[in-house]
């Protein structure tokens, strides 16, 4: 008929003109499931990768699937990692994706990694494998050491950003940022805040003349308030800055400078740093509050009392603010009044030992909710929290996509009524219907995970600390939610009936993570045994403990095989650490000894 | 409700009944271990044991900050903790048969830091304004993260928190430093 071979012959080109309005990740993995033509017209012009586990499936294949790669963002170690529930070496190299694509993919212009463990032989690599690369962007990673840096910043010409933020990297001396080409560099963005150690100053002020493009600059602490003045005066067009040290005196030369320096800077939309900040150098900053889109105080413990409410009332535009605990519920109450536009919220703990009288409540919290119904991204650490408080926060706020509440003290109740945060927590799922992510915390019952897998609908991230009383606690959780990727659980007396509650469930999440809670390695071998396509990896700790007390020559301890631990009879172990997640890749090959994949 | 009673319930009070060494609230492993860096590039590994001591605050992970922000807590602790003291530091230098000790907390700025040394090791030049010279010694310290750095450039609060020995080398080998 007319129609059908109409209908067979359709171009590749229109199909792919077609495709390449199709930007959502999800989108794209489906249009490519719908036929062999269509799969392969996607997959060779697919430019963007996100791969959110880089255990779930080999470099090489991914590399291979797609060769027009120009984009590959990474997510190495699980996110507990973090807080140091993750021994060292346990993986995420990135070697071997570096390598991969550059076999495969030479056309890649950015690459972005969490939580990998990157060297410099890497960093060598990927410096000279892709002539057009333009963007490096570093979260949490560790491994590599200024001379990494040196070798991305003497190689990759037409190098745009290169961002590292919150990164272990090893200091080997400040000659790095000398190594970026001589003639003008095409930078627009570079973040070294989380460098440790001392930066050559001249070789700064050098690479900022050579930069016109700049419109991002976060220096570390290293840098005083003199160089800082005589980079803003070179850049008045900077978008994006973050200060090194802010002392100085406020008489010197230094600071005058900064002042007009500062005020030419009338596209300034984001601060950060402040480290070290009087609060006479703050005075330099109120000209450009007002236009103001996003700040971060959360490294600067100084700032606080009236010298933050002084600064922040003049912030009226800002979206984002990141500040300590220290600028108290006080300091919340002008943030509710001056910054009406407010989308998130951070607020970090300054001491952990004390709750001194100036830390935030839960007052703070729903002052905030009261003045900034705007407000959908909320990290909350506080010594406590009642249930009518957080009711109150979300019907003023019913607009939250992330919640996450600390309260420090583990376990710890509703003061006011000395009962579990069930209800105040199951408030905000019920009415925040684009929760996306949710950290709970205080004293707990299954009751809380009763709500959430009834009412968190759209819920991808779970994390979960201290709480609960049975099985059933997980099972609401695992049963209810429907969208869930991503679960962490650490000190909870969930067992294997919870574990092995809903196995193919895990099929359709990213990872699940359990530690310090009450399952057995016989519960785990079930779920490695019912579900083949997952990874079940269990973290032994005794092996790395060892390892450390030979070191520090505590004690000495014989080394056993660990394979035969698997397999000697004992099940009924309790597993200290349990990592699942699904995978095309089968197990890993470069688990380190401690990593049983069962 | 029926609390249930799970790691570390127990253990708290029976780690709040023991009898230890140190001024109260402090762990002395803690302590011990926070600025000893074995490998550089291994975060600080805390065994099964942190898991059940006293303080909520010391279970391992807890509470959920990434660990930049961890040592600044540290750090501001261990200030708190030696403001009793004095801060005295060991001073080395190239050359010299012995070492000296010098407290820290009694000087108030770098020029007396100068002034002292010079008198303790009777060297004619110690530095100029940019804390070298050709002929002449540098004085540095290594500091918290064990790195070698120039004295001079941060603030003089900030050098006493984390200076951990000082070192006073030959100009020469001192260049590289700047």
């Amino acid at each position: 008929m007319k129609v059908q071979s109409a209908m067979f012959y359709f171009p590749e080109e229109v199909i792919e003109h077609i495709f390449s309005f199709l930007t959502h990740h999800p989108d794209r993995n489906t249009v490519s499931t719908v036929c062999k033509a269509w799969y392969k017209i996607e997959r060779l012009s697919r430019r963007e990768v996100f791969v959110g586990n880089c255990y779930a499936i080999r470099p090489d294949r991914a590399a291979a699937r797609f060769p027009g790669l120009r984009s590959l963002t990474l997510k190495g170690k699980p996110h507990f990692a973090d807080f140091d529930l993750v021994p060292p070496d346990w993986g995420g190299l990135a070697g071997p994706w570096i390598e991969a694509m550059a076999r495969s993919c030479p056309n890649l212009e950015e690459l972005r990694m969490k939580r990998m463990v990157v060297s410099d032989e890497s960093l060598e690599l990927l410096a000279h494998a892709f002539p057009n690369f333009k963007a490096l962007v570093l979260v949490s990673c560790e491994g590599f050491s200024t001379d990494g840096l040196a070798a991305v910043a003497r190689s990759c010409k037409s190098l745009r950003e290169l961002d590292l933020q919150e990164n272990e990297i090893e200091d080997r001396g400040p000659r790095w940022l000398n190594s970026f080409p001589d003639m003008c560099t095409s930078l627009v963005s570079l973040n070294f805040a989380c460098l440790k150690g001392e930066v050559n100053l001249k070789s700064l002020e050098r690479l900022v003349c050579r930069s016109p493009n700049l419109k991002c600059l976060r220096l570390n602490r290293a840098v005083p308030v003199e160089t800082l003045a005589k980079i803003m005066n070179q850049c008045p067009n900077l978008e994006d800055l973050g200060t090194g040290s802010l002392l100085a005196d406020q008489f010197s030369e230094a600071y005058v400078s900064l002042i007009s320096a500062l005020q030419k800077c009338k596209k300034l939309r984001c601060l950060s740093g402040f480290w070290d900040a009087s609060p006479l150098c703050l005075l330099a900053v109120y000209p450009i509050c007002a236009n103001l889109t996003g700040l971060n105080l959360s490294y600067a413990p100084t700032v606080q009392g009236q010298d933050f409410i002084n600064l922040i009332q003049h912030c009226v535009k800002l979206l984002r603010l990141w500040v300590l605990d220290s600028v108290g519920d006080k300091g919340l109450a002008v943030v509710a009044s001056a910054c009406k536009e407010l989308q998130e919220l951070r607020v970090f703990p300054s001491d952990l030992f004390a709750a001194g009288p100036a830390t935030v409540t839960e007052e703070g919290l729903v002052a905030i909710s009261t003045g900034c119904p705007k407000l959908n991204s909320l990290l909350y650490f506080c010594h406590s929290m009642t249930n009518s408080a957080l009711i109150t926060v979300s019907k003023n706020c019913p607009n939250f996509t992330r919640f996450r509440l600390c309260i420090l003290e583990p376990r710890k109740p509703d003061p006011a009524t000395n009962e579990p945060l069930d209800e105040g927590f199951g408030a905000v799922v019920k009415t925040c219907k684009n929760l996306r992510r949710f950290s709970i915390s205080g004293l707990l019952t299954d009751q809380v995970f009763y709500y959430i897998g009834k009412y968190a609908k759209a819920l991808e991230m779970l994390s979960i600390a201290f709480a609960g009383d049975t099985d059933q606690g997980m099972t609401y959780v695992l049963n209810g939610c429907k969208n869930l990727r991503k679960l962490e659980i650490r000190d909870c007396p969930f067992g294997d009936g919870a574990l092995l509650a809903d196995v193919t469930k895990y099929e359709t999440m990213r990872s699940l993570w359990m530690s310090s809670c009450d399952i057995s390695l016989r519960g785990c071998k079930a779920l490695a045994t019912k579900m083949p396509s997952l990874n079940v990896e269990i973290i032994n700790e005794w092996e790395a403990e060892m390892e450390e007390n030979l070191n520090n020559g505590v004690a000495e301890v014989i080394s056993n095989n660990n394979n035969k631990h698997i397999n000697n009879g004992n099940d009924e172990r309790k597993v200290e650490k349990l990592y699942v997640y699904r995978t095309v890749g089968g197990p890993r090959t470069d688990a380190p000894d401690f990593v049983w994949t069962l | 409700m029926e609390g249930k009673s799970s790691y570390g319930g127990n253990m708290e009070y029976l780690k709040a009944t023991e009898l230890k060494l140190g001024p109260p609230g402090t762990d002395i492993r803690q302590e011990a271990t926070s600025g000893v860096s074995t490998r550089p590039k291994k975060r600080a590994m805390t065994g099964p044991t942190e898991q059940h001591t006293k303080s909520k605050v010391q279970v391992v992970g807890w509470p959920p900050v990434r660990p930049q922000r961890m040592n600044s807590f540290r750090a501001r602790r261990n200030e708190t903790v030696d403001e009793s003291g004095g801060v005295y530091v060991k001073v080395s230098m190239d050359g010299a048969p012995y070492l000296r000790n010098i407290d820290l907390k009694i000087l108030h700025g770098y020029k007396e830091l100068r002034t002292i040394l010079e008198g303790m090791f009777k060297c004619s030049s110690l530095g100029g304004a940019e804390g070298y010279d050709e002929e002449g010694y540098a004085i540095t310290y290594e500091d918290k993260d064990g790195d070698l750095m120039l004295v001079g450039d941060v603030p003089w609060e900030m050098f006493v928190s984390s200076c951990k020995r000082l070192r006073i080398m030959k100009g020469s080998e001192a260049r590289g430093l700047s």
